[in-house]
């Protein structure tokens, strides 16, 4: 669902993305890795059509990037990083707008938001407006708006950063539970969640892709946790 | 097009939502009462809403871009713009859709200006003509001066700067048109030149419509003026959006 080729970037004398290739097919949980400052967020951007790559493409659902912008972005859901939103909007409207833009409406936009607002446990806050959330609140708002549409193919841009473990492990449990019929992008640092949800791991370092693999078959071909094979992996290649 | 009005409904809502919308209406409408008593309304002894337009040029220079500048420093300030478009919309959509949720805006502040109107029409037996196309021109002129905003508000992520480099840029093209400005551009340029200066200046065009002069060069004025601003941002977003 997802094919990315040779996708590059990068900001004046700075390489983000130097040329990544991958895959990523239905069912698959993609997890990816990498240091910061390692491209991790520009790709994921440019995948969800916010910037444009000095070269190489990307097809989403069969849209290319390119050529497509808009009906990728209507086949996606992006969680950005810190998931903004609109502050002075309270969480009902917010969630209306989304759908309004997204073409969502009469009793579908009810079905939509019935099932999302449980799924996302933000029924207390419905009313309020989002400047006055928490993180975690903030954070499921914006999984709320990423999910709304019921998108084939997901990107999450560190979607558990600033939650609390039980909001943590909450958002694990709901992206396993979407990835048998999901394409799911989630980008990361922290190494239980990988081993936690991904089936597959692409750790990227300095724009390039080190590794493409499962977390299992890492941990068994070094011998060791992922903590330590991320660390062999992104040390070795900047020494 | 639904992308358009949903950007355009937001946005709209988003000043009234806010106490930007509240601030700006009582602000505005004292000074433009203000002014226009000051002017000399009453002691002109005629039924007409001269003094009224002749003082909005100045009353917008600071008003219409204290308007604009949040359209889109803010969005970029606090990241809502990746948001913004990493759903189904284009840049062109976006800039239209808060650009005339932000015209509409001021319009609403011009018609709640309605009480200059009964005033006039209980005093004397005004002429309807010029005060409509005094309404027209100065909703055009807001409109100008608002695509000018919207620009500005695209290049920097800071309001202040966004604001300050929006009235400097209003307040040349109004200036310039002034006589005085004409008359010292006169000593030293060629009057091919100071006429092009005194057609690119909003005073012209507004003081034509405003006499109830309707003419095709000045309302094409406007609108290009428009379309050339509103261009020159979503140009500048497209290429700025992520920096």
């Amino acid at each position: 669902m997802i094919q990315v080729k040779e996708l590059r970037r990068s900001f004046g004398p700075v390489v983000a993305v130097d040329g990544i290739s991958f895959e990523a097919g239905k069912g698959e949980v993609l997890g990816l890795l990498g240091p910061n400052g390692a491209g991790k967020t520009t790709a994921m951007r440019m995948l969800a059509c916010f910037i444009q790559p000095d070269s190489g493409t990307a097809s989403v659902c069969g849209h290319d990037i390119l050529r497509q912008p808009v009906e990728v972005r209507r086949c996606l859901g992006y969680l950005a990083e810190n998931s903004p939103a609109y502050g002075e909007m309270t969480v009902g409207s917010f969630l209306d707008f989304v759908c309004d833009v997204r073409r969502i409406n009469g009793g579908k936009r009810k079905q939509a938001l019935d099932r999302i607002v449980p799924m996302c446990s933000i029924d207390s806050v419905y009313h309020q407006s989002i400047e006055t959330l928490s993180k975690g609140y903030k954070r499921r708002v914006g999984l709320a708006q990423a999910l709304i549409h019921d998108p084939d193919v997901l990107i999450l841009d560190e979607p558990t950063d600033g939650l609390d473990p039980n909001q943590k492990h909450e958002v694990r449990a709901l992206i396993s539970k979407m990835a048998k019929d999901k394409c799911i992008i989630v980008s990361t640092h922290i190494l239980e969640e990988v081993e936690a949800v991904c089936s597959r791991t692409i750790i990227i370092s300095e724009g390039r892709v080190l590794v493409d693999s499962t977390p299992d078959y890492l941990k068994q071909k070094h011998q060791c946790s992922l903590d330590e094979v991320f660390r062999k992996i992104t040390r070795g290649k900047s020494r | 097009m639904h992308s358009f009005w949903a950007v355009f409904k937001r946005e709209l809502k988003s000043y009234f939502t806010t106490p930007l919308a509240y601030v700006f209406l009582v602000i505005f409408l004292f000074f433009s009462g203000y002014l226009t008593f000051k002017q000399g309304f009453f002691e002109a002894e005629q039924a007409d809403m001269q003094a009224f337009f002749m003082n909005l040029p100045l009353l917008f220079i600071f008003m219409v871009p204290a308007t604009a500048m949040r359209l889109w420093a803010e969005e970029r300030k606090s990241g809502s713009i990746e948001l913004l478009l990493t759903l189904p919309v284009t840049v062109v959509q976006a800039v239209l859709g808060k650009f005339f949720a932000a015209w509409v805006f001021l319009a609403i502040a011009l018609a709640l200006t309605f009480p200059m109107v009964i005033t006039v029409c209980y005093l004397g037996e005004p002429d309807i003509g010029p005060i409509v196309t005094g309404y027209l021109g100065s909703w055009l002129m807001a409109g100008g001066f608002l695509a000018i905003g919207c620009f500005f508000s695209a290049v920097s992520k800071n309001q202040v700067i966004s604001f300050v480099l929006s009235v400097v840029a209003c307040a040349v093209l109004v200036f310039a048109g002034m006589p005085t400005t004409l008359n010292y551009l006169s000593t030293f340029l060629p009057a091919g030149l100071i006429s092009a200066v005194e057609s690119m200046s909003f005073r012209q065009h507004f003081e034509s419509i405003q006499r109830g002069v309707l003419q095709f060069s000045d309302l094409s004025y406007f609108v290009l003026l428009i379309i050339g601003w509103i261009v020159a941002s979503t140009v500048v977003l497209e290429e700025r959006k992520a920096s």
